[in-house]
């Protein structure tokens, strides 16, 4: 009897907690009316005009998007940021999207390059604010297929300003790893010949990665969305990740570990981004890396500004300059990704480019699955089913590991 | 009683006693008001600081999470409990890490005793700082520098691989056992000290009588050393023990994909940002802790600390 009760009363207090989106906000008397996807959007004011910089501006960052110099004396916009704005940029690195919600909910950053598995959770919370596209010049030249996105405005308000996208990739080493793999088969194969080499992405999110292959070599299961799993669907995404982890050497997410843990050849194969494999190679280690013919899961970045943020003007400064022709092809180069600026393709060094990341090819990028939040209303338009939410995701990954 | 009385009464016949001598009588006759004044500081800290955080944690345990918007909703319930009971998963990783930490306190121990009693009995008086010093001069590099070094040693092709390399073996690679030596290197002069003071302590004259009696070497060592240092073993081991329980950082260092309890809280603190499901995971070292000191008091090792 007792362990019925504690179930129901657990049941009970779930069912409060999904719908405590809602209740909290209107609680705290910050709610408007119901965005997309099910959610309440705080009321936030979007600043009307800009000040004078406060001298410094600290961000929450994926890794090679604020670099500074330190890795690559070449690479470098943040110095120029500074002389130019006068605003000293602190960067902190996060190595996933669950760490820079938890980052910028501390209220002690300004600005964030959210994915967007991150951003509505960002925006649902209150934790960022609709940001003003007039203050940021460079606004008007960024794609349109960029613009006013489900996982960067709500309601046709903008929460951030688009810094590029991009694909996960396979990376090997070639001198291990023979024939090159073109397929992520080669990472989920039960019998693969690099058995405890293989290495995967330390996140939840990863069981996308599963979910997509499983797209292909099982289309009997019927999946359209990798984010928009129903039950059997994601038990067998998840069986496929259990039967993985015989194969796993060490999962990533600090990214010099993975450029270390290839160096070694402690890991000869796994997923990771373009920006892990230019370090790698830089270390001198024969790495190549490839997007396998299933297509990829990937990342469409926003940057986007706190709603607590202390140095708000140089936020937005920090916004413009990155997406500004110059400062947006030398990271996109940099990390590996596709532009957001249009006018940063005449800017690479590479002039091809923009070509071989597909910068704006709208077709290319239909393949790659942006990183979206799972919810259980399904992303993919199922009426007839619920799909699994983020949090099952987090606790299957802790389960997947064992 | 007699001595003082006599001093009150010098003080008394002295032309009006300052004011820091008037607060010294008055504390020396309120055992109780002085008994307060010097606790309140530390209680202080210890109460609200200590204690205080310990039941933060306990109380954050019975609320949940939004989980998409990451906030906490303060409403009671057991579900934090009850996932980390139906989980087997949960069960698994708090019974490694039990495993890791007890493998960490024997292998210590195994190394612990004879280069403390090496210390203690053995060398030279003179030599003893400098062995002691040599024992605690680990001490002094930061935590991660030594775990990234063992990372190196032990990365395929490293110090590992190339030392076993000519009997035929190869290094343990990233996972659990390399988990488990690198702890073992971390927490060793946590063994050694209280065990070094305990055979100090131990006088020479029972290790002569007992050789005198025609007891073997090992013999003394069974009936003479061990009970008489039991307690610092045991001592020795509540720091070893409760360091390894909790540590989460050499596990993701050289662990590979091994977690144990302290990941499971980091991840859940720091990446998924369930903070009370983290804290109703914290509460399974902490209630192991407990009876661990449990045990240990009956011992009377806590005396030795």
């Amino acid at each position: 009897m007792w362990s019925t009760r504690v179930a129901l009363a657990a049941t009970a207090a779930l069912a409060i907690g999904l719908t405590g989106a809602c209740g909290d906000g209107d609680s705290a008397g910050k709610a408007t009316g119901a965005g997309q996807g099910g959610f309440t959007v705080p009321k936030i004011a979007a600043r009307q005009s800009l000040g004078a910089g406060e001298g410094r501006v600290n961000l929450v960052a994926w890794a090679g998007y604020a670099e500074d110099g330190s890795n690559d004396k070449k690479v470098d916009w943040v110095h120029p940021f500074e002389k130019q704005t006068g605003c000293k940029v602190n960067t902190k690195i996060a190595g996933t999207s669950d760490e820079m919600v938890t980052l910028m909910r501390t209220g002690e950053y300004d600005a964030v390059s959210a994915s967007g598995d991150a951003s509505l959770r960002l925006i649902a919370s209150g934790t960022v604010a609709p940001v003003n596209t007039a203050l940021v010049p460079n606004y008007a030249d960024v794609f349109p297929g960029l613009k006013l996105k489900p996982w960067n405005s709500v309601n046709g308000v903008a929460y951030g300003i688009p810094h590029g996208r991009g694909a996960n990739l396979l990376m090997w080493r070639s001198d291990k790893v023979r024939p090159a793999p073109t397929s992520w088969g080669a990472v989920f194969d039960a019998n693969s010949p690099y058995k405890g080499k293989v290495t995967g992405y330390d996140s939840p999110i990863y069981i996308a990665d599963a979910a997509l292959y499983l797209m292909s070599s099982r289309p009997e299961l019927g999946i359209k969305n990798p984010y928009a799993l129903d039950q059997k669907q994601f038990d067998a995404a998840v069986a496929l990740l259990k039967t993985q982890r015989g194969l796993i050497g060490e999962y990533w997410s600090d990214y010099t570990k993975e450029v270390q843990a290839f160096k070694s050849g402690d890991s000869v194969l796994g997923t990771t981004w373009q920006v892990i494999a230019n370090l790698a190679k830089a270390e001198k280690a024969p790495v190549e890396v490839a997007l396998p013919k299933e297509g990829s899961t990937g990342w469409s970045d926003t940057w986007m500004v706190g709603a607590k943020a202390k140095n708000p003007n140089c936020a937005y400064k920090w916004m413009d300059w990155i997406v500004s022709p110059k400062a947006n092809a030398q990271v996109a180069e940099w990390f590996g990704e596709a532009p957001a600026n249009a006018r940063a393709c005449g800017l690479t060094a590479d002039r091809k480019f923009c070509d071989t990341f597909h910068a704006t090819d709208e077709t290319y990028f239909s393949k790659v699955r942006f990183w979206t939040t799972p919810i259980a209303q399904c992303l993919d338009g199922r009426k007839d089913v619920k799909c699994v939410d983020y949090s099952k995701w987090t606790q299957a990954w802790t389960t997947i590991k064992g | 009683m007699d001595d003082d009385q006599g001093l009150t009464a010098v003080a008394a016949a002295r032309p009006a006693p300052g004011p820091r001598r008037r607060a010294a009588a008055v504390l020396h006759r309120r055992p109780r008001l002085r008994l307060t004044l010097l606790l309140s500081a530390p209680l202080a800290w210890l109460v609200p600081g200590y204690l205080g955080a310990l039941a933060a944690i306990f109380l954050t345990a019975f609320w949940t999470t939004d989980t998409f918007t990451g906030e906490v909703v303060h409403q009671y319930t057991l579900a934090n409990f009850q996932t980390l009971w139906d989980e087997p998963v949960y069960r698994t990783i708090a019974l490694r890490s039990v495993g890791v930490a007890a493998a960490v306190t024997l292998i210590d121990m195994a190394i612990g005793l004879p280069m403390a009693f090496a210390m203690a009995k053995v060398v030279r008086p003179r030599r003893r700082p400098y062995l002691v010093v040599a024992v605690l001069a680990p001490l002094w590099a930061p935590y991660l520098v030594k775990a990234y070094a063992w990372r190196v040693m032990l990365a395929h092709g490293g110090l590992a691989d190339e030392v076993l390399g000519p009997f035929g073996l190869s290094g343990p690679g990233y996972g659990l056992t390399a988990t488990v030596l690198v702890l073992a290197y971390l927490w060793l002069p946590y063994m050694i000290l209280p065990v070094y003071t305990g055979l100090e302590r131990l006088p020479d004259s029972l290790l002569d009588a007992s050789g005198d009696l025609g007891a073997r070497p090992l013999r003394t060592l069974r009936a003479v050393v061990l009970p008489m240092v039991f307690p610092s073993l045991v001592a020795g081991s509540v720091f070893t023990f409760s360091l390894s329980l909790g540590d989460y950082i050499t596990v993701k260092i050289v662990g590979g994909r091994t977690q144990l309890l302290g990941n499971v809280v980091y991840d859940n603190v720091g990446a998924a940002n369930n903070l009370p499901f983290a804290a109703a995971v914290a509460t399974i070292p902490v209630v192991v802790m407990l009876a661990y000191l449990a045990a240990a008091r009956r011992t009377g090792a806590l005396r030795e600390l």
